[in-house]
Order: structure tokens, then C-alpha cells, then sequence
């Protein structure tokens, strides 16, 4: 069997949330499992507020997680420390949501791709050269070598943040929500340019997004989650054709379809309700209070992740 | 099944120029902007950041924030089948169209409301104004009543809330029951659902589409979502840099588009119901519009750009009944 790049085992990161006289608890991220392979991307969606940027956080150690391991490359991420841990920054990597907050202001481009560069501690012969041509591979050029990041639009400050990550030839990177803060018309050149680099570096890739249209494009295989929770992983083309939990099928009923007559025509599987808090989560199956199928064993005791078909995991009582 | 029946006019924009006046220079917002409502039909206007869809909603209320002004042009609302011009209209008469006759939803709920009165005051405080209650007992009572139509859970409790204490899905439902408040003829809906989550936003589509159904509201809605413009409308208007590059029934747009926009704002958004081997994307990005290309504002971003397009604005013309387009492959 194929060791996965990254292994991500009981994750668990609970954060404190005031409370006067007993400590209360947001559980963001509650014991989720799943494997990331090299070469591939794996997709994760959800609503706001599920955990899935958190998740992204904890694999990269930007945070630690309260219980749990995260292995990358064999490794164990939760444990590095001092050299090892710079070592793996160099090898995974983050392309934040917000193009505007993720770049020094006062920094030109140049400096803004050097900068990791001098982090750690490595020479190029020639630097403009070398930051030029990692400019040509995200669609930019040398007439803006020393430019501020004010005189970009979105979508070039997001192939700058790109080239960025570029500059340390990682072998993983985790993409945030990287296109939500753009135009749909530049939305797709940035995918389209994400995917090309994939193939050109063998990157791998964890794409979060809360737009299933764009994960499908991007991903081999889809996660979705719930409340801290992964309730379904499959190959993407399966999680969208035949997808096996109730809140994968009410999410995928709930998006607007391009297509005026397939939307006259699509399924209104319709649940109620918005996501219960993250601070005391329902018992048993966090989806059972909006589940149209919920049974009474639902309410009591969670479902594990299970494997029901080849690669096309979830976790319901139904299956 | 496109449009309804009877085509009796709400609202005409005619000839619509908004300029704001900024300190880097003019900014043409919007311009040559011409376009009928007809009543009882679900308008949309589709278009990406800044290329004027909020504005143009904001100048039907005659509510276009400052630096911008309106320039030039009419907005003829037919007032129980009397036209007037909203913008010619006094402070008081437009009172007493706003909030009654024109409703307005806007994309951030939580900045709609005022987070130191509770939801049922402000709900009330609306029909007070416009004396369609007579006094705050009855008020309450019918405030209540929109809160269950909306589908809030709880009514009687929420109108004690006040805002904060609401999830963003229920602010969303307090600000529709207060624009319905008054059962007004036209609700114009800006991006109302783009800060909520995909189920919580299916559940405040399917119920716009309940309003205007049994209350035969006209809604004039505003997105940048393809989805939503699919779901939702019966004629869409796609705007690119102030200007409408092409309008038709919804069907129409999305089976025989004729713009090169609205083909390539088509061919850019990933599909979930599709395998999509490769995107196709619309090279470069959207200009500036103080100094806006000259010519078809779309033309440097065009795969068919031609001479003329660089020269001359084109027209918006009828290719088919109800049909129009901007642009200079179908001007002849």
C-alpha cells in the first residue's frame, strides 16, 4: 500500500470560550481521520464555522491540537521542534483567503518572494532572475518586480502570495478558500494556473472551500464536514453523484444550479435549521437535529467513519 | 414560462448616467443604462464586483450614496398606473414610496439592523412610520405574523431579541419580514443571501420565491451568482463595467448567450453538477473605470475584438423578441 503524505489520526483542537465559573469549550476540530496521497488533492468542504480552516491550521502546526497526530512524510508534525519544524515550513505551505491582509504592504514583490528565501537561509546566484521567473510561472512579469502589493488587483496579489510559496519548492500546500475573495471571471484563471503548477511540481494539495463547484473542479477526492466532524469522504466524482450522507445530499441539493431548467427540475431535499453551536454539540450524530432520517440511536451515539464502498467513506447510521 | 403574462410596466430606468466624484478623479459607475421591471416578474441583475449592480439598485430608491450622483437620466415608477419620476420626486414623497411602495434588502443583514432596539421594534417601527398599523399592540401582533411567514423559528420569543442574539440566517429573516412589513410592490433584494451558507441560503431562496408568488411582489435581485440568476429569475440583465452587455429571459441567457461576457462569465464558473476537464477563463481583469477602455468597455479582455470595438461604444439592440445585446457582432 502507498504511504500517504500526510496521515491525520483523531485530530482534535478545542478551544476555551470564556465561562465564568466552569470552562466551556468550542470543539472546532473533534477527532476527524483521513490520509492525503502525493500527487493528488483532496478537497475539503463545509459551512462556515465547521472546522475546516482550523484543520488546515493544525496540519501546518500554525496551531497545536488539543489531542491527536498529524503525520507528514512519516513524520510526526505535532512533535517537531526548533530545525525540524522549519525544515517541514519549507515543505508545506498556506495560500490564505485574503490576498489583501496576506501581503506586507510596505514590501515590494521582490522582497515579498525573497523574503522565505532569507528565512531560511538560502542563496540564488541571482535573485532578480530567480524571482522573474517564478513570476513568469503565476502569469506575471517582470515590469512588476518592484511593485507595492497596492497596485495589484485580487487576483495578482494572489499569484504573488502563490509565488510566494512557490520560491521553497514545497512538496504540500494547503489552499484556504484562495479564490472566494475573487471575481468569478478571475476565480477560474487562478484555478486553472493552481492545477497547471500541480502537474508541472507534483505539488499536493488541500483544497478548502465552501464552494462545492470549485472543489469538484479541483479535487480527486472530496471530505465533507459537519461540526468538527468528517461525515463523507469519497473520490469527487462519487460525492457528487452518488452521495451517501443526508447533510452531503441536503448540501448538494442547496446549490444554486447554473441551469435554469435543471434547477426547475432538481430534487428540494431541504433541511431546516442552521448549525447547532460548536460549544455544546448534540449528542450522538451532530446532524440528527436537522436530519430528516434521524432514528433514536442517531441521538445517542455517534457514528464512525466507515467504509462502504471502495475509497467512499461515512459516517451515519443509515449504512 | 418566461415572464409573466401580462407585460404592465413598474419600473423604467431610461438613459441612467451615476458618476462618483472621488479624489483620484470620476469614476463612470454607470452609464447609458436603460431597462424596464414589468410587474409581477423576478428581475435580476448578474454582474461581478464594481461593475454598478448595487448602485443601479440604490438609484431606483434615489438612495445613490455619496461621492456618487446621479447625472443623468430617469426613473419612471408607475405609481398606481401614474408615472413619476423617483428622481425628481421631493424628500417627503420619496418617504412615502420608500419602505412601503420599495422595499430594500441589503447583502449584510447585521448592518441593516440597529443593534440597540430588538427585532420586533424595528419591524414595527417600520409600519408606525408608514401608519399601515394603528398602534404598537397591533404592530407586535403583525409582527409576529412575518416572522412565522418568513419561517422563523420561535416568532414570539425573537421579536424580544435583539440582533446579536440572532444567527446570521435569522438576521437575514428579521430584515425580509421588515421589508415586507408594509406589503410593498417592488422588494429589491441586494445579494441577500451572499454572507450565509449554502443551505441556510436555499432556505431564504425558496422563500423570496414563496413571496412573490402569493403576495405578487415584483423582486428586483441582485447577485453575482449564476446559481442563484438560474434559480430565481424570469429576465437577467448581465452588466459589465456599468454598462448592460446583454438581457433576455433567464433561458435564453443561459442556452443562447450572444455576448462574449456573458459566454465567458458562463464557461468560467465551475459547475457542480458537471465534470469539468478545463475552465475556460476571461483573460485579464476589469478596468478601471475613471479612465474606462474606450469603445466597448469589454473589448480588451474580447477573443473577438475587432477594430470597431476599439472605436465606437456598440448599441444595445434586439437580436430576438426580448432580447438585447450590446455588442458590435450582432450591432447589424
Amino acid at each position: 500500500m502507498v504511504e500517504p503524505l500526510v496521515h491525520v489520526e483523531g485530530l482534535k483542537k478545542y478551544f476555551p470560550a470564556g465561562g465564568f465559573l466552569k470552562k466551556v469549550w468550542v470543539k472546532a476540530v473533534d477527532g476527524i481521520s483521513f490520509d492525503i496521497f502525493e500527487g493528488e488533492t483532496l478537497g475539503l468542504v463545509g459551512e462556515s464555522g465547521c472546522g475546516k480552516t482550523t484543520t488546515g491550521r493544525l496540519i501546518l502546526r500554525l496551531i497545536k491540537p488539543t489531542a491527536g497526530k498529524v503525520l507528514f512524510a512519516g513524520k510526526d508534525v505535532t512533535k517537531l521542534r526548533g530545525k525540524e519544524l522549519k525544515a517541514f515550513r519549507r515543505e508545506a505551505n498556506i495560500v490564505f483567503q485574503d490576498p489583501y491582509t496576506s501581503l506586507d504592504p510596505r514590501q515590494t514583490v521582490f522582497n515579498i518572494i525573497m523574503e522565505p528565501l532569507k528565512t531560511h537561509g538560502i542563496q540564488v546566484d541571482d535573485p532578480e532572475g530567480f524571482v522573474t521567473k517564478l513570476l513568469y510561472e503565476v502569469g506575471l512579469n517582470e515590469t512588476h518586480l518592484y511593485r507595492y502589493p497596492h497596485e495589484f488587483s485580487g487576483g495578482q496579489r494572489q499569484r504573488i502570495a502563490i509565488a510566494r510559496i512557490l520560491a521553497l519548492r514545497p512538496k504540500f500546500i494547503i489552499l484556504d478558500e484562495p479564490t472566494s475573495a475573487l471575481d468569478v471571471s478571475v476565480q477560474a484563471q487562478i484555478l486553472n494556473m493552481l492545477k497547471n503548477l500541480q502537474k508541472k511540481y507534483g505539488l499536493t494539495y488541500m483544497f478548502i472551500s465552501h464552494n462545492l463547484g470549485v472543489v469538484r473542479y479541483m479535487s480527486n477526492r472530496i471530505a465533507v464536514m459537519y461540526l468538527g466532524k468528517i461525515v463523507e469522504i469519497a473520490p469527487a466524482k462519487t460525492l457528487f453523484e452518488n452521495p451517501l450522507h443526508p447533510y452531503t445530499k441536503a448540501l448538494l441539493a442547496s446549490i444554486p444550479v447554473p441551469d435554469p431548467e435543471a434547477a426547475r427540475t432538481k430534487p428540494k431535499i431541504q433541511i431546516t435549521g442552521e448549525p447547532p453551536s460548536p460549544i455544546n454539540p448534540p449528542p450522538g450524530c451532530r446532524f440528527a437535529p436537522r436530519c430528516p432520517y434521524a432514528k433514536d440511536l442517531c441521538r445517542q451515539k455517534e457514528p464512525k467513519l466507515k467504509e462502504i464502498e471502495h475509497n467512499h467513506f461515512v459516517a451515519c447510521w443509515l449504512y | 414560462m418566461s415572464g409573466p403574462q401580462l407585460r404592465e410596466p413598474l419600473i423604467e430606468v431610461k438613459d441612467l448616467y451615476v458618476y462618483f466624484y472621488t479624489y483620484a478623479g470620476i469614476v463612470k459607475a454607470i452609464e447609458d443604462m436603460t431597462f424596464t421591471i414589468y410587474k409581477g416578474e423576478k428581475f435580476c441583475m448578474v454582474g461581478e464586483t464594481g461593475c454598478g449592480k448595487s448602485v443601479t439598485s440604490r438609484a431606483l430608491a434615489n438612495i445613490v450614496p455619496s461621492p456618487g450622483r446621479i447625472v443623468k437620466g430617469k426613473v419612471i415608477y408607475y405609481r398606481d398606473g401614474n408615472p413619476v419620476n423617483i428622481l425628481e420626486l421631493s424628500e417627503e414623497q420619496l418617504r412615502e414610496i420608500r419602505g412601503k411602495e420599495i422595499a430594500y434588502i441589503v447583502q449584510d443583514p447585521s448592518s441593516a439592523l440597529d443593534p440597540l432596539y430588538t427585532i420586533g421594534y424595528q419591524i414595527v417601527e417600520t409600519m408606525i412610520d408608514h401608519y399601515t398599523v394603528k398602534d404598537w399592540k397591533e404592530g407586535y401582533k403583525r409582527a409576529v405574523e412575518l416572522l412565522r411567514e418568513v419561517l422563523m423559528p420561535d416568532p414570539e420569543q425573537r421579536i424580544r431579541n435583539y440582533p446579536h442574539e440572532l444567527s446570521g440566517g435569522q438576521r437575514q429573516r428579521a430584515v425580509i419580514s421588515i421589508g415586507l412589513s408594509n406589503m410593498p410592490r417592488l422588494l429589491i433584494a441586494d445579494e441577500p443571501t451572499s454572507s450565509l451558507d449554502v443551505t441556510v441560503q436555499a432556505q431564504l431562496l425558496e422563500l423570496l420565491r414563496r413571496l412573490v408568488r402569493e403576495h405578487g411582489l415584483t423582486l428586483f435581485l441582485i447577485t453575482h451568482d449564476m446559481g442563484v440568476v438560474a434559480e430565481m429569475c424570469d429576465r437577467v440583465a448581465v452588466l459589465y463595467a456599468g454598462n448592460i452587455v446583454e438581457l433576455a429571459p433567464v433561458d435564453e441567457i443561459f442556452k443562447n448567450p450572444k455576448h462574449p461576457y456573458t459566454m465567458g462569465l458562463l464557461r468560467a464558473v465551475p459547475n457542480p453538477q458537471a465534470d469539468i476537464e478545463k475552465l475556460e477563463p476571461i483573460p485579464g481583469t476589469i478596468p478601471n473605470l475613471i479612465y474606462p477602455p474606450p469603445g466597448c468597455r469589454f473589448h480588451p479582455r474580447c477573443p473577438f475584438a475587432r477594430d470597431a470595438c476599439k472605436r465606437e461604444k456598440p448599441p444595445l439592440v434586439e437580436v430576438s423578441p426580448g432580447h438585447y445585446v450590446r455588442c458590435w457582432l450582432h450591432a447589424e
